[in-house]
């Protein structure tokens, strides 16, 4: 966020300590608008001079734009860090799929069809591929219209609309402006038609050039025009061209407060290679696309492609954790093995991965730790001898076992002795290492 | 109205350390080619403000035995070999490009064969006569295995300038004073954290080793799995390190095919789980996605499997490189 000291705002206030904000002076009124702690509409006596410039300044760096109708409506930008650890990154890149309009009808079909199917739990989210890019590169602008009007029918995905023809983007509009789709994009020669359309459609408007200079003086150009749900989509030459240009885009908005580039940012992806376009896009999720148009539509390549953004844009102020409870992997039975672990979920789902590769089915234990794994809950207190066997009674786990014995992680077998006193159970001592499980329940579980 | 865009060029007051991995014949060794990594004095690949000298280099991962529990699709490409490191070494290099050969002693950790020091040794001897490229040994993660086996294999490969490894917090004087005595590079090894990464660095660099001969291996973890965290602490050692801190200005490596090949994305096949497509090139991409990624965060060196992961994943470094590779 670009932030205004309470100076800076306290200068464009009546400064009349008149209390109608109910804060004694104009001062004590800035300082609480500066903390965001109220707003600036809270002063009845605001110019809209004032009002104007500060908003202005207010803003942030870069600006949040959002396409696409009711539940499937997604969001660009608003991001705050050029590295995910210093906060994290607010909007996961959108995965939208080309589909061109010069494929025969039922092909299209089929194309969309195919792409509503590319969705997958992983970690226990829903991931998928967000949008549909209606690619205009028929000569004719009845195809473009008809192959909108079967995207739009067949899903629910938002849309991208992409044509250099205005006329063939009109038509287009007339079939889904209801569902709000980006339009794709204006350029120096056309701008003044596609925001003249941006406008009224109210739909957010990409913005095509060769450079960032170009496309800093083309937003200001369309800006002017009152257009401003902006999306930049700078031409690029391949990965350390798009790399330079994205990060420099970034820099740009957050460092420089640069206001013609703080706009989220779109890469479109050619290639027939799915491996590099799968680069491309990998690239491009972590350095600062907010929207990646590709054409890959193999589920082979969308789960990567995906999994990467899920795993960028996770929030690491926050620990990931899984529900705390019995988790079973297979089928197991009374004398399958019942292991003990924590409820971090990096942690929880390494545990599941080696239980499964070991192709023994067993009962996973999971004890609320907090989101902590093994090492930090035991220093932490929150994986005791005491919460461990709470959990596992609360489960009645070893009531559907017959050998009643407990496996406990490596890093506390320091826990083993409390735990039979405390359970009554025999307590076993795994593997320090998730890795060592299937060499474990082959080997030693008996 | 032209606009001119404020300057966001970035300069910093540090460069990564350059790594040269192999001796030839002058120098006291028999490898027919070195491999330099590291010298950037920016972020990986921001050729606009800093020099990026070398390219992240790929290592191809050969076992002492034939390993077991390999999936088919990564299996089928050195069932041929694999009972000899030293052929299989050669079908890396000579067939698939490998920059350099990570011969992992799997066959020593005493939950396998537990083999002994004069095996690996040998193992280390037959990759060492069958091909010309710079050496990579890596241990078996036992503290005391690694210890048993390690005296020998430091002299089996005396002069040649390999890169050993690892070496942690809690195990670290045996092997630094093994490379030490017989000139090879070390991998230090840190749990996902960036503390404990500088740490083990001053260890080694207490017991009078030179930091320019460190490689750091901050772990790595496959797609999915934790790579995220892995990730960010790779930009933070980054970070830090352009910024001034000379304890991990040291190039990094990350162990990626033995993380991915771990896991159920690239292990299952079509039959288990059809809803996630074709396991051929399931697997691969799963091995080379993990890879792109942490190309952006600072590998300078990639340990991997499969040779299509190997052959995309050396089209997306020369990519990137772009017009900084001159």
């Amino acid at each position: 966020m670009a932030k205004l000291t309470g100076i800076e705002i306290y200068k464009h206030l009546p400064k009349t300590n008149c209390g109608d904000c109910n804060f004694p002076t104009c001062m004590a009124f800035a300082m609480q608008v500066a903390a965001k702690k109220v707003g600036l509409e809270q002063c009845p006596h605001v110019s809209a001079e004032a009002k104007a410039a500060l908003s202005e300044a207010q803003a942030p760096p870069m600006r949040t734009v959002t396409f696409g109708a009711g539940d499937r409506a997604v969001k660009l930008g608003g991001e705050t860090v050029l590295f995910r650890h210093e906060e994290k990154f607010h909007h996961p890149t959108v995965i939208a799929i080309r589909v061109r309009d010069d494929l025969p009808e039922g092909e299209i079909v089929q194309r969309v069809e195919k792409i509503n199917q590319l969705q997958f739990v992983r970690v226990g989210q829903l991931i998928g591929v967000n949008a549909i890019a209606v690619e205009h590169v028929a000569g004719d602008a009845q195809r473009f219209s008809q192959a909108v009007k079967l995207a739009a029918e067949k899903s629910p995905l938002a849309l991208v609309l992409s044509s250099p023809d205005p006329q063939a983007l009109k038509a287009a509009l007339d079939i889904c402006a209801e569902r709000r789709p980006l339009l794709c994009g204006a350029t120096k020669e056309n701008f003044k038609e596609f925001a003249a359309l941006a406008k009224e459609s109210k739909c957010p408007l990409a913005v095509r050039a060769a450079t960032l200079e170009e496309l800093a003086e083309l937003t200001q150009q369309i800006k002017s025009l009152s257009v401003e749900d902006l999306v930049l989509h700078p031409e690029i030459k391949g990965l350390a061209d798009g790399l330079a240009k994205l990060t420099q885009l970034r820099r740009l908005a957050l460092e420089k407060n640069f206001r013609a580039v703080g706009y989220p940012v779109m890469v479109s992806v050619t290639g027939s290679d799915p491996f590099l376009e799968t680069a491309l896009v990998s690239t491009f999720v972590c350095k600062y696309a907010s929207l990646v148009v590709i054409d890959g539509a193999e589920r082979w390549q969308l789960l990567p492609i995906l999994t990467v953004r899920q795993n960028i844009f996770t929030d690491p102020q926050v620990p990931n954790a899984v529900e705390a409870k019995l988790y079973k992997v297979g089928e197991p039975g009374p004398t399958s093995p019942v292991l003990v672990t924590t409820n971090f979920a990096l942690t929880y789902f390494t545990v599941e991965g080696e239980v499964e590769n070991s192709r023994v089915p067993a009962y996973i234990a999971v004890v609320d730790t907090g989101g902590l794994g093994v090492l930090n809950a035991y220093a932490d207190d929150k994986l005791t001898a005491e919460a461990i066997v709470k959990a596992v009674k609360s489960y009645g786990v070893m009531d559907q076992v017959a050998h009643k014995k407990l496996v406990i992680p490596g890093l506390v077998a320091v826990l083993k002795g409390e735990i039979e006193d405390l359970g009554g159970w025999e307590v076993l001592v795994g593997p320090e290492e998730a890795a060592g499980i299937p060499a474990y329940l082959k080997n030693e579980w008996k | 109205m032209p606009v001119t865009l404020p300057d966001v060029k970035k300069t910093w007051p540090n460069a990564i350390n350059t790594v040269t991995l192999g001796a030839t014949r002058d120098e006291g060794g028999t490898r027919t080619k070195k491999v330099t990594v590291g010298g950037a004095t920016a972020l990986p690949f921001h050729h606009f403000e800093g020099a990026m000298p070398y390219p992240p280099a790929i290592a191809m991962e050969v076992w002492d035995v034939a390993p077991q529990d390999w999936p088919d699709v990564l299996a089928e490409h050195f069932r041929d070999v694999w009972h000899d490191p030293g052929l299989w070494a050669k079908k890396c290099v000579e067939q698939y490009g490998a920059d350099l050969i990570c011969l992992r002693l799997a066959g020593c950790d005493p939950v396998k064969e537990n083999r002994g020091p004069q095996e690996a040794a040998q193992a280390v001897k037959r990759v060492l006569e069958s091909v010309g490229v710079p050496l990579i040994v890596w241990g078996t993660g036992n503290d005391d295995k690694d210890n048993e086996i390690f005296p020998a294999v430091a002299e089996a490969a005396a002069g040649e300038n390999c890169l050993l490894g690892t070496i942690t917090e809690d195990n670290y004087k045996t092997l630094v004073a093994l490379c030490t005595a017989y000139k090879h590079k070390v991998i230090t090894e840190s749990p996902c954290d960036v503390n404990i990464a500088k740490q083990v660095n001053i260890l080694a660099t207490d017991m009078g080793f030179k930091p320019e001969d460190i490689v750091i291996y901050p772990t790595s973890a496959a797609l999915g799995y934790g790579l995220e965290y892995v990730y960010s602490v790779m930009e933070r050692a980054r970070l830090a390190a352009l910024r001034g801190d000379k304890m991990l200005s040291q190039p990094m490596i990350c162990d990626i095919g033995i993380e991915v090949w771990g896991v159920k994305e690239a292990k299952a096949s079509e039959r288990e789980l059809p809803e996630w497509g074709e396991q051929k090139e399931r697997g691969p991409l799963w091995e080379a996605t993990t890879a792109y990624v942490y190309l952006l965060a600072g590998a300078d060196i990639l340990v991997l499997r499969h040779p299509k992961a190997v052959a995309s994943v050396r089209e997306t470094i020369t990519q990137l490189m772009g017009d900084g590779l001159r």
